[in-house]
């Protein structure tokens, strides 16, 4: 028992963050992950008072409560706030917190990128409101659509602050899509297959997979907004074969992905819950993780649906009709396996399970009004009324909202330890049901009376007013609701009864941690043989506080997690892990700091800041893998009884994380080629010159040295892979010379291109093209330089042949690009 | 029995109908279009209340319901039925309805050729709506005066920002985009004026941004073009 004891306390001492200031440098999943959901709520209430005003302004016609400038203000901030800064981060923080305790293993296995991803949440999200508290915030509607968010037509700062704050929240939002899929696919507990994962973390798997390819046509286009804006150049600019619309194919090509990103996390916690108090397996478990699939699929074929109204050609419409509604049938399939799961089970009708009910009528009633929506000619009718304002916020607040508040009250126990009660919970969720319905049920009905969204006042006798009266007292009605909904959870963590171990009988791993959870989660590792572990094997909390499973000595020092096989969960390596680090914290200040520089147009400042970012990031990268602050290569560790670790493999995390954001980075060049040929082939004056601005001759010199790079570096692989490496600097620099020759005639072909970057849509599109190309080819030149100084440091040799790997793909990648790029954007256009 | 049970429902709806008037209601249609698709919102609102109700019904009987022991077939079985009949079905069945009865309706709404039409050319611009009739040289702002009856194909297109021109009484709305053109046809079938306003955000004024259509009966719609070129040609 004293063994076991100082067993904790030496993993404790391991895994525990810094004392006071030094909580800012944790990388804890379970520390960041609170932090998102803190800050999520924090914003929440900033976006819920917003909301109150705009209710409050439209209460009564022709009122003058709030001038039109400022209600425009209100409106953009309400949406972006509730969607980027609360929606996202706040079912990113679920997962962060769910994920690793759900497929049993000790954190995520980037750490210190979790840590990022949330300082630059932070810092965006106050960047952003910043601007609504100077009266200078974004006020064109949430979706910005351009002109009216351009220079000309939104002269001031407002819609640079959403521009740039926005994205630098989706840096977040990305790393943490990363993240998730990485830790998901590579640190399930040993045996736990695809087929036995817990039904969430296949949501989530949709979810992460989804945002990693469904923000970057969002990057992009605010990156071409805020370069229009700032330097001019005209993509959206019908005048100079730019068009506003290519805009508006961006955004939902983003954002409708972007519902399914909220929607599916929420229901991945309906089809938890539902079992665990049905007391019986999810039924249709395959059916399930079809539709969710069907789902991630069929969600970035719809964003058309937005624009029915733009004069798109109609037998595209009919097709972006009936896919809209084709949507509906993976979610019934959903909504009737978990009937189906009710129907066969013994229910237990908790708290929680009232949040369920609510979601099941408020969402598919939302979901409803959606197919009817997805019917064209109604849309014609319905299009930015009222209507649709109510149809979404059925969608979003019944689709996401009620499940996310069904959720807390059923992990809450996990949280404090602490069980909920019915007393107020009752209470919060009638005013919050009832003061829904009442805002938004006859909302409907004021958009079929005709009434516009983002109307400041509208004139009486329309009969609009009775309508918009109901919807303002029903709106303070449920924001009383969720006043009393935070009462009871701030209540319970004081006075709540004590939870006993697994309160509600779950049967997935989470609540096989300590309640709260310890640093670690688990002192041992347990091998998983089923889909339902703790009803199989109730004991499973003892034995593994007892260090009776896997993983269990801490005398090296290092945080280790099990690295398993993607598909069959089969135990592969041990991966070791990054501890606190005040880098992630420098960085975002840095990306602050740009950002910050950008807004103000202190472009010198800006360069320098950058520079300053990317020696962090390369600091950061420098005492990663085998350097001696992290897992350094000693004598005795071939008589360890457990697996390699993996900075001795060439299947590490690293590998995947940097795969996995290669796609994403993928994501983001197709938008880029997309973009430029709609600008080319649809764009009302759309054209492509005859004569190339950019040098071709240069241009495949670059390309050719560049594939030489590639080609060294490859054989670099092999070698390693062979076993038979040998004088890896002298290899790595042969590598970098290549690509320092390929990335300066690349400068070289940038800088004397003939490019008329402000005059017309191509030129800039071509020169967008060069950054990116030039950003990537940088990268890898100075990633494969400090690679020279680090095989000589010893830190990649032949026994650690990890770091070659990781960069592999990139170097591919980089390669890819440059030669598509040349085929596209230069050869094509001549040959057309 | 059956007639009184008719009246009665029709009176029902008259008066449920009855708030549902209004300068601006998609429900108090007046040309064929507008019509078309109250009448699409009436069937979906009543088969959208249908699967509503019923699905929370199972789910709230499948709560409730006294408990049995199922074997793992039965399971297997009521998975099956609930999961293909509601699941796949249901929908299918909906959306095949649905697109049935719709894309009739949408097609029919198009700007199909047609020798009858006439074209009027609305310039949208922050914040006030320039109409001219090409064909009539006649030129008006915030107002369109149109024939009952005939075809009109509205013209739309934009000087700066991104408007929306929609007169819901008469049919469905048409973006207003810098560096095109798009064409939405209206058809009013009875006398009258109507509201028209801008449905996308287009700035501080938005608000404001409305128009009037005047539909007038064929005979009264020549005086009225001849009056307007007499004026407009004295004064120009």
């Amino acid at each position: 028992m004293n063994n076991d004891l100082s067993l904790h306390a030496q993993f404790a001492k391991v895994w525990d963050n810094l004392p006071g200031w030094g909580q800012l440098a944790a990388v804890n999943h379970t520390s960041i992950s609170r932090r998102f959901m803190l800050t999520g709520t924090v914003f929440f209430i900033i976006g819920g008072v917003l909301a109150m005003l705009i209710r409050s302004q439209l209460a009564l016609p022709e009122q003058e409560l709030i001038s039109p400038a400022l209600y425009a203000q209100l409106f953009t901030m309400h949406g972006t706030v509730m969607m980027f800064l609360f929606a996202i981060p706040i079912l990113e923080g679920a997962a962060m917190y769910l994920i690793p305790k759900m497929i049993g293993t000790r954190d995520l296995v980037f750490p210190r990128l979790s840590a990022l991803g949330y300082y630059c949440y932070l810092f965006g999200g106050i960047i952003i409101m910043t601007s609504l508290f100077l009266g200078i915030a974004p006020d064109s509607g949430w979706f910005m659509y351009t002109p009216l968010s351009s220079a000309e037509f939104s002269a001031g700062p407002g819609s640079d602050f959403w521009l740039l704050g926005i994205t630098f929240v989706e840096i977040s939002a990305v790393s943490a899509g990363v993240e998730l899929t990485v830790s998901i696919l590579r640190t399930r507990a040993p045996g736990m297959s695809l087929s036995k994962m817990p039904i969430f973390c296949w949501y989530i798997l949709a979810m992460a997979l989804m945002i990693v390819f469904g923000f970057p046509p969002l990057i992009l286009a605010s990156i071409l907004l805020e370069l229009e804006r700032a330097a001019g150049m005209p993509f959206f600019d019908p005048a100079a074969g730019g068009d506003p619309i290519l805009w508006q194919h961006l955004f939902w090509l983003f954002g409708h992905p972007e519902v399914y990103i909220i929607f599916l996390p929420a229901a991945g916690i309906v089809s938890t819950i539902i079992p665990v108090f049905a007391g019986r397996p999810l039924v249709g478990y395959r059916w399930i993780v079809l539709a969710i699939i069907t789902m991630g699929f069929v969600s970035f074929g719809l964003w058309v649906h937005h624009m029915f109204t733009v004069g798109i050609p109609q037998l595209a419409q009919a097709f972006f009709s009936i896919a809209s509604m084709l949507v509906a049938i993976p979610t019934a399939i959903q909504v009737f396996a978990w009937i189906a799961t009710l129907w066969t089970g013994r229910v237990r009708f908790e708290l929680p399970m009232l949040w369920m009910f609510g979601f099941l009528f408020i969402f598919v009633c939302g979901g409803l009004t959606g197919v009817m929506l997805a019917l064209v000619p109604f849309d014609w009718q319905v299009h930015d009324t009222h209507f649709v304002v109510a149809h979404f916020h059925y969608v979003l607040i019944g689709g996401m909202l009620f499940p996310l508040i069904g959720g807390l009250y059923y992990w809450l126990p996990h949280l404090s330890g602490r069980m909920p009660t019915m007393h107020m919970g009752k209470w919060a969720f009638w005013l919050i049901f009832i003061g829904f319905n009442a805002t938004f049920l006859m909302m409907h009905l004021t958009g079929l009376l005709g009434m516009p969204r983002r109307v400041v006042t509208y004139e009486a006798g329309l009969g609009w007013d009775w309508l918009n009266m109901l919807s303002t007292f029903g709106s303070f009605i449920m924001a009383s609701g969720f006043g009393m909904l935070m009462l009871d959870v701030i209540l319970h963590f004081r006075y709540g009864q004590k939870a006993r171990f697994n309160p509600w009988q779950a049967d997935t791993l989470e609540w096989a941690t300590g309640t709260p959870p310890t640093s670690y989660n688990f002192l041992s590792l347990p091998t998983v043989k089923t889909r339902h572990p703790l009803w199989d094997k109730p004991d499973l909390r003892s034995t593994i506080s007892d260090g009776a499973h896997g993983l269990k000595r801490i005398g090296h020092g290092r945080r280790e997690l099990y690295g398993t096989d993607a598909v069959t969960g089969k135990l592969i390596e041990v991966i070791h892990i990054p501890t606190h680090s005040w880098l992630p914290l420098v960085t975002a200040l840095f990306l602050a700091a740009l950002c910050i520089s950008l807004l103000s147009r202190a472009y010198l400042v800006a360069l320098a800041i950058t520079v300053i970012a990317a020696i962090c990031v390369f600091r950061w990268a420098w005492v990663n893998g085998a350097h001696k602050e992290m897992a350094p290569l000693t004598a005795d560790e071939e008589q360890r009884d457990e697996p390699k670790l993996h900075s001795r493999t060439m299947n590490g995390p690293g590998l995947w994380g940097m795969v996995v954001t290669l796609l994403s980075d993928g994501s983001l060049y197709l938008s880029l080629l997309f973009g430029w040929l709609y600008l080319w082939t649809v764009a009302p004056g759309g054209k492509v010159p005859d004569v190339s601005a950019v040098s071709i001759t240069a241009m495949t010199i670059s390309g050719v040295t560049l594939t030489v790079a590639v080609l060294l570096y490859h054989r670099v692989i092999k070698m390693l892979r062979s076993g038979a490496a040998s004088k890896l600097p002298a290899q790595f620099a042969g590598v970098f010379v290549f690509g320092a020759l390929h990335l300066a005639t690349l400068i070289y072909v940038t800088i004397t291109s003939k490019l008329a970057v402000t005059d017309n849509a191509h030129d800039a599109a071509l020169f967008v093209m060069l950054m990116f190309l030039l950003f990537h080819s940088s990268i890898a030149v100075v990633a494969s330089g400090l690679q020279i100084f680090r095989a000589k440091k010893g830190y990649i040799s032949q026994a650690l042949p990890y770091e070659p790997a990781v960069l592999h793909p990139f170097w591919l990648f980089t390669l890819g690009i440059f030669w598509v790029s040349f085929a596209c954007f230069l050869i094509m256009p001549l040959v057309w | 029995m059956g007639d009184r049970a008719v009246k009665v429902i029709i009176l029902a709806i008259t008066l449920s109908l009855s708030g549902c008037n209004g300068r601006y209601s998609i429900l108090d249609p007046a040309g064929p279009h507008a019509q078309a698709v109250m009448w699409l919102w009436w069937g979906m609102l009543i088969v959208g209340s249908l699967v509503l109700f019923g699905v929370c019904a199972i789910w709230w009987y499948a709560m409730r319901k006294p408990h049995k022991k199922y074997s793992e077939d039965e399971v297997k079985g009521v998975t099956n039925r609930l999961v293909v009949l509601g699941g796949i079905a249901l929908p299918v069945a909906c959306i095949t309805v649905l697109l049935g009865f719709g894309i009739p309706i949408g097609h029919s709404m198009l700007p199909w050729p047609s020798e009858q039409a006439i074209k009027v050319e609305v310039h949208a611009k922050q914040w006030l709506w320039e109409v001219h009739y090409p064909a009539q040289n006649i030129q008006l702002q915030d107002k369109i005066v149109i024939p009952a009856g005939v075809p009109i194909d509205i013209h739309v297109s934009s000087e700066d920002v991104i408007h929306s021109f929609w007169v819901p009484r008469l049919g469905g709305k048409m973006d207003a985009i810098p560096g095109r053109t798009n064409v939405l046809r209206l058809l009013g079938d009875k006398p009258g004026t109507y509201g028209g306003q801008c449905a996308e955000y287009c700035g501080l004024a938005h608000t404001k941004m409305k128009f009037e259509v005047s539909v007038l009966a064929e005979r009264e719609f020549s005086l009225w073009v001849s009056q307007q070129q007499k004026e407009q040609a004295s004064s120009e």
